[in-house]
C-alpha cells in the first residue's frame, strides 16, 4: 500500500500527515487562508466526508479540533503520508 | 473635564462565540452601520463597568488572521491597528477564544497580543470544552500569553463580571501593564507557538461525547445529506408562504382601514389623495414584505446558529462551482425564490467579494413570489388548460418553464459575469464547519430584529420615496373634466408611455403594456392592477376584476404578445425594493444601475426573441 499520496485521494476515515503543499498551485491569499485555518506542512489530518453523491469534491477534513471544507483543486496540491489512526481525540 | 467612554474592541476567530459574548455584554440595544466605503457591518453597543462607568463595545468581524484574506478581516486588522477610517483606535481589546479549539484560535490571539495593546482574553465556551472532555488551566494560559485570561460561558452569562473587572484593571494600569511575552513571528512560527501553548494549557483530554461528528455522518452523508437538505428547504418554503398569508392579510386590511379612516375624515383634495394613494399605499407596499422576510430570516438564522448552514453549503458547493460560484451562494439564491430582498441581504455570509456581488446580481432572476400574480393572469388568459401528459397540464408546464427559464438565465449570467465584470481569483471554498449547537433564542431574535430594522429603515425610505414619485407621475397633470381622456393617459406617466411605445413595439408590446410597465416599476404585481386600470375595469372585487381582465386581454392581445410579456417578466428588474437593497448592500449606485441595465437588456432581447419566434411559428 502506497503511504504517500495527495489529500484528494485519501479514503474516508484515513489519517494522514501533510508533508508538502504545492504553494505555486494555490493563489497567495488562498495559501494564507489555508494556513490561517490550520492547514500546513507537518499537520495531522483525517478525511471525514465527501461531497454530494460521493463526488470527491469538496471534502471535509478534521484538522485539530476543527472540521474544514476544502475543494478538490486545493486538495490535489497537498501531499500527505498515511499515518495509523492513533489520534483518539 | 469630559472624556469619551473607552472603546473596547471584541476580536476573535469566527465560531468563537464572539457575537454571543457581544450580545451578553451589550444586550439588545445595538447599533449597526457600515464601515465607510465597504460593505462590512460595524456592530456596536454600550456596557457599563461595575462602578457604572460606560464603555463602547465594537464587535469586529471574525478573523483567522491579521494578514487579511477578505474585506471582513481587513476591517478587523485596520481597527485593531488604528488605521480604520472613521474609527478611533480601541483602548483595549477582548480576544475571544473557543476553549475547545485552542490550538487553532491561539494563532490569531498571538498575532493580536504581539501588537502590544491592552488585551484581555475571554476563554469562551468553557462548558462545551468540558463536555468535549477537555480540562484547561486558564492560569497557565495567562502566564504563557502574558495577558489576563477570564473563563466565560457567554450564553449563560458566566464570567462576565470577571471579564469586566479584568478589563477595567487593564485600562487603569495601561502604562504599567506587563509586556506580553509573545514575540512577533509569522505563519509557521505562530502555529507552532500556538500548538505549544495549547499543549501546556490542556491538563487532560479524554474522548468526550462526539455527537456532533455522529450527526455529520447523517447530515453530510453523500445520499441522505442532500435528501435531508431538500426536506428542510421544503418545510422552509412551505412556512414562508403558509405562515405569511395571515399576517399579510392583516397588514393589507390594516392599511385599508387606515386609508378608509383618512378618507372619511378628510376633505377631498390633493392632500387626501396624497396621504391615501401615495403615503399609506407606499408604506403598505413596504410593510407587506415583512412577514415573508421575517419567516425566511428566522429559518436562515436558525440554520446559521445551529451550524447546519455550512453543511448545506458543503453539499451544494459542487453544483454552484460549475457556474463559478460557491456553496455559500446557495441559500441566498434559494431565498430569492420567495423574494429577492432577503436573498440579497443573506449574501452577507459570503466572504468572497466577487462571489457575493455575482450572487446579488443574479438573485433577481430567481422567480420570486411577486411574479406569480402576473404569470397567473397571463397564463390563465392565453394558455389553454389542455392536458399534455398524465397529470401534467399545459398551464402548469408553462409556469414551470418560466421558473426553469429564470434559473438557466441566472446560471448563464453568473458564468458570464464571473469571467468579465466580477472576474477575480476564485475563493476556492475554504470553510470551517463548526460543531452543531442548539441556537439560543435570544441571539436569534436579536438577529431577526436587526434584519427587520435594516430592511424597514434603509430599503423602506427608498421604496417609500419611489412609490410617492410614481404616484405623482400618474396623478399629474390633472385631466380636464371634458376631455374624455382617462387620468392615466393624460398624466406624465401616460406621456412617458407614448415615448416608450415605439421602443417596445418591435418586441410585440402595445401602448397599454408600455403604460402598465411604468407603475409596475414599484413592484411586478402592480402590472396586473395597472392593466385593469388601463382597461378601465370597474369590478367589485379582485376575482371579478381578474375575470373581466382576462376577457379584455384575450380580445386585445395576440398570443405572441402575451408570451413576450411573460418572457419580459422573467428578466425585467421591476422591483424598486430590490434595487434599493442592492444599492445598500453594494454601497453605491454603480451595481444597482448595472443590474437595471443588464436585466432590462435581457428582458428586451428575451421578449423580442419570444415574440418573433411565436409569430414565425404562426401562433
Amino acid at each position: 500500500m502506497p503511504t504517500s499520496t495527495t489529500l484528494d485521494k485519501l479514503s474516508l476515515k484515513q489519517h494522514a500527515e501533510i508533508v508538502a503543499i504545492d504553494w505555486a498551485a494555490i493563489s497567495d491569499s488562498e495559501g494564507r487562508r489555508l494556513r490561517a485555518l490550520g492547514i500546513d506542512e507537518g499537520i495531522a489530518v483525517e478525511k471525514l466526508h465527501k461531497g454530494m453523491f460521493g463526488l470527491n469534491d469538496p471534502i471535509a477534513l478534521k484538522v485539530g479540533r476543527m472540521m474544514i471544507a476544502v475543494r478538490k483543486s486545493h486538495a490535489q496540491a497537498i501531499s500527505v503520508t498515511l499515518t495509523p489512526a492513533t489520534i483518539a481525540a | 473635564m469630559t472624556q469619551s467612554a473607552p472603546l473596547i474592541a471584541l476580536a476573535g476567530n469566527p465560531n468563537s462565540g464572539k457575537s454571543a459574548l457581544f450580545n451578553a455584554l451589550t444586550g439588545a440595544r445595538q447599533k449597526i452601520a457600515n464601515y465607510p466605503g465597504v460593505t462590512v457591518e460595524r456592530k456596536s453597543g454600550h456596557f457599563a463597568f461595575a462602578d457604572g462607568r460606560p464603555a463602547e463595545l465594537v464587535d469586529l468581524p471574525g478573523s483567522y488572521s491579521l494578514d487579511p484574506t477578505s474585506p471582513d478581516e481587513e476591517v478587523t486588522r485596520n481597527v485593531i491597528t488604528g488605521l480604520q477610517q472613521g474609527e478611533r483606535k480601541p483602548d483595549a481589546i477582548i480576544i475571544v477564544l473557543d476553549a475547545a479549539n485552542l490550538d487553532n484560535h491561539l494563532r490569531f490571539a498571538l498575532e493580536v497580543i504581539a501588537l502590544g495593546q491592552p488585551v484581555v482574553v475571554a476563554l469562551n465556551m468553557m462548558d462545551l470544552a468540558e463536555r468535549d472532555g477537555l480540562t484547561l488551566d486558564p492560569a497557565k494560559l495567562s502566564e504563557a500569553l502574558g495577558v489576563p485570561v477570564v473563563p466565560t460561558v457567554a450564553v449563560r452569562r458566566r464570567g462576565l463580571e470577571e471579564l469586566s473587572a479584568a478589563l477595567e484593571n487593564r485600562l487603569l494600569q495601561k502604562d504599567s501593564a506587563p509586556r506580553p511575552v509573545v514575540s512577533k513571528t509569522r505563519d509557521h512560527g505562530l502555529r507552532k507557538q500556538a500548538k505549544l501553548i495549547a499543549n501546556q494549557v490542556i491538563i487532560s483530554e479524554t474522548a468526550g461525547r462526539r455527537w456532533s461528528e455522529r450527526a455529520d455522518s447523517l447530515f453530510l452523508h453523500p445520499f441522505a445529506g442532500p435528501l435531508i437538505l431538500f426536506a428542510i428547504l421544503f418545510v422552509m418554503f412551505q412556512a414562508v408562504f403558509a405562515w405569511s398569508e395571515a399576517p399579510i392579510g392583516l397588514i393589507e386590511s390594516a392599511s385599508e382601514w387606515v386609508a378608509g379612516t383618512v378618507e372619511s375624515n378628510m376633505a377631498p383634495g390633493f392632500l387626501r389623495d396624497f396621504i391615501i394613494e401615495g403615503a399609506i399605499a407606499g408604506v403598505g407596499s413596504v410593510v407587506v414584505f415583512l412577514p415573508q422576510i421575517l419567516i425566511l430570516f428566522l429559518f436562515i438564522l436558525l440554520l446559521e446558529a445551529s451550524g447546519y448552514m455550512t453543511r448545506a453549503a458543503f453539499i451544494m458547493d459542487r453544483m454552484m462551482a460549475s457556474v463559478g460560484l460557491s456553496g455559500r451562494s446557495f441559500i441566498p439564491l434559494l431565498s430569492s425564490f420567495a423574494c429577492a430582498i432577503p436573498g440579497i441581504m443573506a449574501t452577507r455570509s459570503i466572504s468572497d467579494p466577487g462571489d457575493r456581488l455575482t450572487t446579488i446580481l443574479v438573485a433577481p432572476l430567481m422567480t420570486c413570489s411577486a411574479r406569480l400574480p402576473v404569470y397567473a393572469i397571463i397564463i390563465g388568459a392565453f394558455i389553454p388548460p389542455t392536458v399534455v401528459g398524465p397529470g401534467i397540464g399545459l398551464q402548469g408546464l408553462v409556469l414551470f418553464g418560466l421558473y426553469v427559464f429564470g434559473i438557466v438565465g441566472a446560471m448563464i449570467v453568473a458564468l458570464v459575469l464571473r469571467s468579465t465584470v466580477t472576474k477575480g481569483p476564485n475563493s476556492g471554498f475554504l470553510m470551517e464547519m463548526p460543531k452543531y449547537q442548539l441556537p439560543r433564542m435570544k441571539d436569534v431574535l436579536i438577529g431577526l430584529w436587526q434584519r427587520a430594522w435594516i430592511f424597514m429603515r434603509r430599503a423602506g425610505t427608498i421604496i417609500f420615496a419611489a412609490t410617492v414619485v410614481l404616484w405623482l407621475l400618474l396623478t399629474f397633470p390633472k385631466v380636464p373634466e371634458d376631455s374624455g381622456m382617462s387620468q392615466v393617459d393624460y398624466s406624465v406617466a401616460g406621456r412617458i408611455a407614448n415615448v416608450i411605445t415605439p421602443a417596445v413595439e418591435p418586441i410585440g408590446f402595445n401602448r397599454d403594456i408600455a403604460l402598465a410597465l411604468i407603475p409596475a416599476m414599484a413592484a411586478r404585481e402592480v402590472a396586473v392592477a395597472a392593466l385593469a386600470t388601463t382597461y378601465a375595469i370597474d369590478a367589485p372585487d379582485e376575482e371579478a376584476e381578474a375575470k373581466s381582465l382576462t376577457e379584455r386581454l384575450q380580445s386585445r392581445w395576440s398570443l405572441p404578445t402575451a408570451l413576450a410579456f411573460l418572457a419580459w417578466f422573467v428578466f425585467a428588474p421591476q422591483c424598486i425594493s430590490t434595487i434599493a437593497v442592492t444599492k445598500r448592500e453594494t454601497n453605491g449606485w454603480r451595481w444597482p444601475i448595472f443590474m437595471l441595465a443588464y436585466l432590462f437588456a435581457l428582458a428586451y432581447v428575451a421578449a423580442g426573441i419570444t415574440y418573433w419566434s411565436a409569430v414565425a411559428l404562426g401562433l
